[in-house]
């Protein structure tokens, strides 16, 4: 009478072999790509790291394998932590990453590619228009308990936040001087598309996403609304010309100094003809030229605020 | 020849398939290690919270999930249960055979339907549904409203196979007696089931506890332990997919701890099930 054990044994070995082979197939997948020299037939380069970062580099990627037929750009995604840890591992030839380097940080080697800005975002119904700093810092403390206060619907706030490592959270919280324990949120989502889904099924949420993606979406007929932030109009020209206060510098890591396709790549990343690829992805272009930052001028840069319109 | 050509493969399928668990809790064990000895597991319960990427602050403390992992469970098993049943003895013992042919097709179509398409389901109709009734909408109750309408169709087909591997002549013998229907079902064919029932049921708890994507988007993901219906909460499982590619660290170790402790629930649920299982089997023959 030990059937039920015998049916279990049996779902268990199935689902076991199934996942041994589904990480057999990811292990072969996640192998080193060859980083041979420019002057070799055909090279595959492995790209991981950021979900904000990755549409862009996969843009970047396919003009510049159009460029050079024997170029193949693979870009996953997984977060900008992943990014770091598989440049510095050798399991990528570069990292995405969507902040500046912390102090810890600098072993790497940091290529700025593009801006992007912190969007607040409420559904489109909602009848604010904006917020200021003070307030939006309110609402994630969970001080304010209906939009009421703050001269909107009498409708209690939906505080949706991101789960613990984003570099999205990180910013956030830097910029309102915040610990991630302070902030009181109704729904925890993961990455920016969950939060816009969120905000677009949920009249009385707010939450913070990446501008570009906002802006994209909103344009696309999403019912969300961009807030000004303390009356700076959240648009990649605000974050363009430094005048909105929440911005990040996306980047590219390397474990050397770059060399050979890597560093082809990463040069063609800080071209002018880069430039159109960086606006469609509703990201804000550095100044040509402006990839190959050296560590040096990074490391000094570095303990300066995040928050402050460098990035 | 032949027949120790047949037992030698079984016998390497066999290892293989018991070989992969044991990798697999091996890697869990070597993965969650460093956590477990600089963190200590003392603070995976007591810690004052879930803020493993704090640096110096950082704090562990899993009950709540594991709290949030259990009620969800647990809330789906008892609705979906009885539910199940009640399918397996319309489908067994009431419908006519087209009508109960036609039903079977439908569970076992409810049964392949992907979970992120039931979680979709439940973030665009479900969440804001129940937001009408209590903000924020993502919450314990839509978690546990989706993991039964998922379990519904294991336990349900369980059910039924086993309903159908009652003997005959038990049935036969019943009808002799004069037995009426409901009579029949409830003093008959459920006690002769009732292992097949477990198995069925267990088997929909396994699939509740370790169900991932569905939950995390009708959750809401935040880590409370949940005094109603309404909060929101973090499962286990949602925690490792949140949080996995972004961790690092004691972080990354903190999330294999937490891939152990749902591991080490399922096998607790097994353990319990077998015991229940055998002394079953101990009364059948004290009785029989």
């Amino acid at each position: 009478m030990t059937d039920s054990l015998d049916f279990l044994r049996q779902h268990l070995g199935r689902a076991a072999s199934m996942l041994l082979l589904a990480i057999l197939v990811l292990a072969s997948g996640c192998a080193p790509g060859s980083q041979t020299g420019a002057d070799s037939e055909s090279v595959k380069l492995v790209v991981t790291g950021s979900s904000t970062v990755a549409p862009l580099v996969s843009d970047l990627a396919k003009a510049f394998e159009a460029e050079h037929p024997a170029a193949r750009i693979d870009v996953q995604t997984g977060g900008s932590s992943r990014g770091m840890a598989d440049a510095r591992q050798g399991l990528a030839d570069i990292g995405m990453v969507s902040r500046s380097p912390k102090d810890d940080e600098q072993d790497l080697q940091w290529h700025a590619v593009a801006k992007d800005g912190l969007a607040v975002i409420v559904h489109a119904d909602n009848p604010l228009d904006g917020l200021s700093g003070a307030d939006v810092e309110r609402i994630y403390r969970g001080e304010i308990a209906s939009w009421q206060e703050l001269g909107g619907n009498d409708a209690p706030v939906t505080v949706v936040s991101k789960a613990e490592g984003r570099s999205t959270l990180e910013i956030f919280l830097k910029h309102f001087g915040m610990a991630s324990p302070d902030i009181q949120a109704d729904v925890v989502i993961g990455d920016n598309q969950q939060g816009i889904k969120t905000v677009a099924g949920n009249p009385d949420a707010i939450a913070y996403v990446s501008i570009g993606t906002a802006e994209f979406e909103a344009a696309q007929g999403t019912p969300i609304k961009l807030l000004t932030l303390d009356g700076v109009v959240p648009s990649t020209a605000a974050v363009r010309d430094g005048s909105y206060p929440i911005s990040r510098t996306l980047h590219l890591v390397t474990a050397q100094a770059p060399e050979g396709w890597v560093a082809e790549f990463l040069t063609f990343c800080g071209s002018t003809a880069a430039q159109p690829l960086v606006e469609g992805q509703f990201f804000v272009p550095l100044e040509a030229g402006g990839t190959l930052e050296t560590p040096g001028t990074l490391k000094a840069a570095a303990p300066a605020p995040r928050t402050s319109t460098h990035g | 020849m032949v027949d120790h050509a047949w037992m030698a493969g079984l016998r390497l399928a066999a290892a293989i398939a018991g070989g992969v668990v044991l990798v697999i809790f091996g890697f869990l064990v070597l993965e969650a290690w460093p956590a477990l000895r600089s963190i200590g597991v003392g603070r995976f319960f007591t810690d004052p919270g879930w803020h493993p990427a704090g640096g110096e602050q950082a704090a562990f403390n899993l009950t709540p999930m594991l709290l949030g992992t259990l009620a969800a469970a647990i809330g789906a098993v008892l609705l979906a249960t009885p539910l199940a049943l009640a399918s397996a003895v319309f489908c067994n013992y009431y419908a006519a055979p087209a009508p109960a042919t036609l039903y079977r097709r439908l569970v076992e179509l409810l049964a392949g339907i992907p979970s992120v398409v039931y979680g979709f389901w439940g973030l665009v109709v479900l969440v804001p549904l129940i937001r009408q009734i209590e903000p924020p909408g993502a919450s314990l109750l839509a978690g546990i409203l989706v993991l039964t309408i998922m379990i519904l169709p294991t336990i349900a087909l369980t059910a039924d196979a086993a309903f159908r591997a009652v003997p005959e002549t038990y049935l036969q013998a019943a009808a002799a007696l004069g037995l009426s229907r409901p009579t029949l079902i409830g003093s008959v064919v459920l006690p002769a089931a009732r292992s097949g029932l477990s198995t069925g049921v267990m088997l929909g708890t396994g699939r509740a506890l370790g169900e991932t994507m569905a939950v995390l988007m009708v959750c809401g993901n935040v880590v409370q332990t949940p005094s109603s219906l309404f909060d929101p909460v973090r499962t286990l499982t949602a925690n490792i997919a949140l949080e996995m590619a972004y961790a690092l660290g004691d972080h990354r170790s903190a999330l294999f701890v937490t891939g152990l402790s749902l591991l080490l629930m399922v096998t607790a649920l097994v353990l319990a099930s077998d015991g229940l299982t055998r002394r079953w089997a101990v009364d059948a023959g004290g009785h029989g």
